[in-house]
């Protein structure tokens, strides 16, 4: 009951009455749609109130590229804010399957409350292809708060240098929509060196080169299909000034490695936002199946049912009827890779994906770390 | 009927099928269950949603109806509707979800995991009666406990006591209170209450008081609350007998419709040391002649939960539900090339057939073949002198009956 403090106004005695009638409330609530929690039928009327699991509605679905589309969100009441560059997970149910990844978030706080991400469609990419061909305003999505540290400090370096290559410009966008919405003008000294497979391929063009024109930024666009790859021996030709900039980089994973040697070796100021990758090792041979919370960790074979991997090695495994049937051995797999040894089918999960398998019929198909 | 195992082999239903036939089979129905799993996506997802969405308002509506229940038109509209959606919640919702049948949506709210139902019993103990043993061990004597809920005789095999003359009532009264009959066979109340050291074990305890635990709050809400609640238009007494009703209704009908899955005349049964050994494609050949199915509209398929695809569900109990009607037709096509015969008829004379095994079993065993309506007075006879008299005369009595039967069927014949 400390929440009574915390509400406990000039005169406290009313506060603590209508928390406690607020209790009871509850609990005549609660009586009243068991085996229901009143959540559940809150939610068939309000999905988005204060106090729901965090969700959100499609507001629109805009088109940036061919193949990028920016999707609007408004979230639900408990959404705690974020800062620009931050990213947000959301779970989206495709073809019926609930789905879990991250995005960066490409707008500075709104004044409508919405947010936004923008999603570029890769090939094989179930999630991203979803949102950018199949997403339809008023469809809900699952929410987490905003996270990540790959923001700007307060106060703000004088000069920048924003390094961003295909959907990795998506974080810095909200930076500098955030810098360039303020009232007062803004003093900043902003290279964007952006590289993208083709002109067109550059998600934000227009308003891009829109800054770079109102001379709010300098804007250096590389296309691969003219220029070649970014090579980071290039940059002190493009920005002289590299040494007194501090550097802000979003992209693929060789870039910002290549990125992160040439900055230690001369010991300049580096920010880098990896995006999370969903590759799963797996080869169908077996892996290391590591039980998280029993600390054990054994080896499984390709054919050998988790279940009976795990017992082998001493855990405690709730088990059934060992043909697939009964659902009493599911456990959360955090991370890693399954296969179904009645059709081979190969389930993958990365942590946070909420994916939970029958032990009993699912054989390591490369490492696995399962919640038990 | 008799154990399959038992049967000769002019009446055994698989004499003529081999080995290699039996595989073969397997082989096809797990054809069909990969090629539900391969077309499984968005179509079935907004199924079940859509479902469980129907019917939480339809509870909510009938409830708020329910509100000014004096009223006798608003007691007959909510009495309808909340037995309507307590049956939907039982039966095409929370059976199937808590089979794991939506569990690949990953969603946590429609979870075999979490999901809690609108009954007696745990949802955790009534998993594991059900889906592991029951599921398992279908219709094998001695292993599945569904067989007759280890208060019924079951098969002429059982020996007969005159207790058994009780059968059909205690059915009859298992059907009005059948949620909490499954929450006492959940528990094995029988075997758990039978010894000091049962009843004492801290397992069953633990199990016991969360079954309580559940049962009073099944009983605050249906009894107390909303009763209370109803109490500003003086309706306290009119929503009682409502919730009561709903509860009855909801017994009566899945009760019927469970007992006609397996137990309608021509459903097989089997032998404890059957199934040790067993493989993929007689597991499956079990369940094909263990099970029967219901005909009828589609509302019907609805509101028994897709239970009368019993024999589809029994084989593929993790495929969704409302994917049974489809792939029937295809699992009747793979009865009629193996030779074996798909029990299924309309409900009426389903739970007809159903109880007419419930009573024969009820009596000694051809009892009720060898009595007509001119010998009625002196079976009787028999019948009081086998339920007063000791083992001896039963014996000697149910020789006779037998062997009148015998010789009424020989005499058929020629």
């Amino acid at each position: 009951m400390t929440s009574v403090g915390l509400m406990r106004t000039a005169n406290g005695e009313p506060a603590v009455r209508s928390l406690a009638l607020r209790d009871r409330l509850m609990r005549v609530a609660e009586a009243a749609v068991t085996p229901l929690v009143p959540a559940d039928v809150l939610d068939i009327f309000s999905p988005l109130r204060s106090g729901a699991d965090l969700r959100a509605r499609i507001v629109s679905v805009v088109p940036e590229t061919a193949d990028a589309a920016t999707i609007v969100l408004k979230p639900g009441k408990d959404w705690a804010g974020h800062k620009p560059g931050q990213y947000v997970r959301i779970g989206v149910d495709v073809d019926g399957v609930r789905l879990w990844r991250t995005y960066s978030l490409t707008h500075g706080p709104r004044a409508d409350g919405h947010i936004s991400i923008t999603v570029k469609a890769i090939p094989d990419g179930l999630v991203s292809n979803h949102l950018v061909r199949r997403a339809r305003p008023g469809q809900m999505i699952q929410l987490g708060q905003a996270e990540g540290d790959f923001v700007l400090p307060d106060p703000r370096p004088e000069k920048l240098l924003l390094v961003t290559a295909g959907s990795g410009v998506t974080p810095v966008i909200g930076m500098l929509r955030n810098l360039f919405s303020r009232a007062e003008p803004l003093q900043a000294d902003i290279v964007l060196l952006h590289s993208a497979l083709s002109r067109s391929e550059v998600i934000f063009g227009r308003e891009l080169r829109a800054y770079a024109a109102e001379g709010r930024v300098r804007l250096v666009e590389m296309h691969t299909d003219v220029h070649g790859m970014l090579d980071v021996h290039d940059l002190d030709t493009i920005v002289p000034d590299l040494a007194e900039r501090t550097t802000y980089a979003c992209g693929p994973v060789g870039l910002l490695d290549a990125l992160e040697e040439h900055h230690t070796a001369r010991d300049l100021p580096l920010h880098l936002e990896r995006f999370r990758t969903a590759v799963v090792a797996s080869d169908g041979e077996g892996g290391t199946v590591t039980f998280g919370r029993s600390g054990i960790v054994v080896d499984g074979d390709g054919s050998t049912p988790i279940l009976d991997v795990g017992e082998s090695g001493g855990v405690l495994m709730p088990s059934g009827c060992r043909m697939g049937v009964c659902f009493g051995c599911v456990l959360p797999l955090r991370s890693g890779a399954v296969r179904d040894l009645r059709n081979g089918e190969l389930t993958v999960a990365a942590p946070g994906d909420g994916v939970i398998i029958q032990t009993c019929i699912n054989a390591a198909a490369g490492p696995c770390d399962i919640d038990h | 009927m008799t154990v399959l195992q038992k049967k000769t082999e002019t009446t055994n239903p698989i004499a003529h099928l081999s080995d290699e036939e039996i595989e073969r089979l397997g082989v096809e129905l797990d054809a069909i269950r990969q090629s539900i799993l391969d077309s499984r996506g968005e179509r079935d997802s907004a199924y079940i949603r859509k479902v469980i969405d129907a019917q939480r308002k339809l509870e909510l509506a009938s409830r708020a109806v329910l509100l000014a229940s004096a009223f006798p038109p608003a007691w007959v509209v909510g009495t309808a509707g909340l037995s309507v959606a307590k049956i939907i919640e039982n039966m095409e919702i929370g059976h199937n979800v808590m089979h794991g049948q939506w569990d690949w949506m990953r969603d946590p709210k429609i979870h075999s995991t979490t999901w809690e139902w609108d009954n007696a019993s745990p949802s955790d103990q009534w998993k594991h009666s059900h889906n592991e043993l029951h599921h398992t061990y279908t219709n094998v004597v001695g292993k599945d406990n569904d067989l007759g809920y280890g208060i019924m005789r079951v098969d002429e095999d059982q020996r007969w006591y005159p207790l058994y003359l009780a059968q059909p009532l205690w059915n009859f009264i298992n059907a009005c209170f059948f949620e909490y009959g499954i929450a006492a066979y959940d528990l094995e109340l029988g075997k758990n209450l039978s010894s000091e050291k049962r009843r004492q074990a801290p397992e069953f305890k633990a199990r016991a008081k969360q079954t309580l635990k559940k049962i009073r709050n099944q009983v605050r809400k249906d009894y107390v609350v909303h009763p209370l609640m109803s109490l500003p238009t003086g309706s306290f007494v009119p929503t009682l007998a409502a919730n009561f009703t709903a509860n009855l209704v909801r017994n009566l009908w899945t009760h019927s419709v469970i007992m006609c899955g397996h137990f309608p005349e021509g459903v097989e049964t089997f032998e404890r040391t059957s199934i040790e050994g067993e493989t993929r494609g007689e597991w499956y050949l079990r369940q094909m002649l263990g099970s029967a199915n219901i005909s009828g509209s589609k509302a019907m398929h609805f509101m028994t939960g897709n239970l009368s695809h019993q024999i589809e569900h029994h084989l593929f109990p993790d495929l969704p539900s409302n994917r049974y009607a489809e792939i029937a037709p295809q699992v009747q096509d793979v009865f009629q090339r193996y030779g074996l015969s798909y029990h299924m008829a309309p409900l009426p004379q389903q739970v007809a057939s159903a109880w007419h095994k419930v009573v024969r079993l009820s009596l000694p065993n051809d009892f009720l073949a060898t009595t007509t309506a001119k010998n009625l007075p002196s079976q009787l006879k028999v019948l009081f002198a086998m339920t007063t008299k000791g083992p001896k005369v039963r014996r000697a009595a149910q020789a006779r009956l037998t062997q009148q039967a015998r010789r009424a069927k020989v005499a058929a014949a020629a």
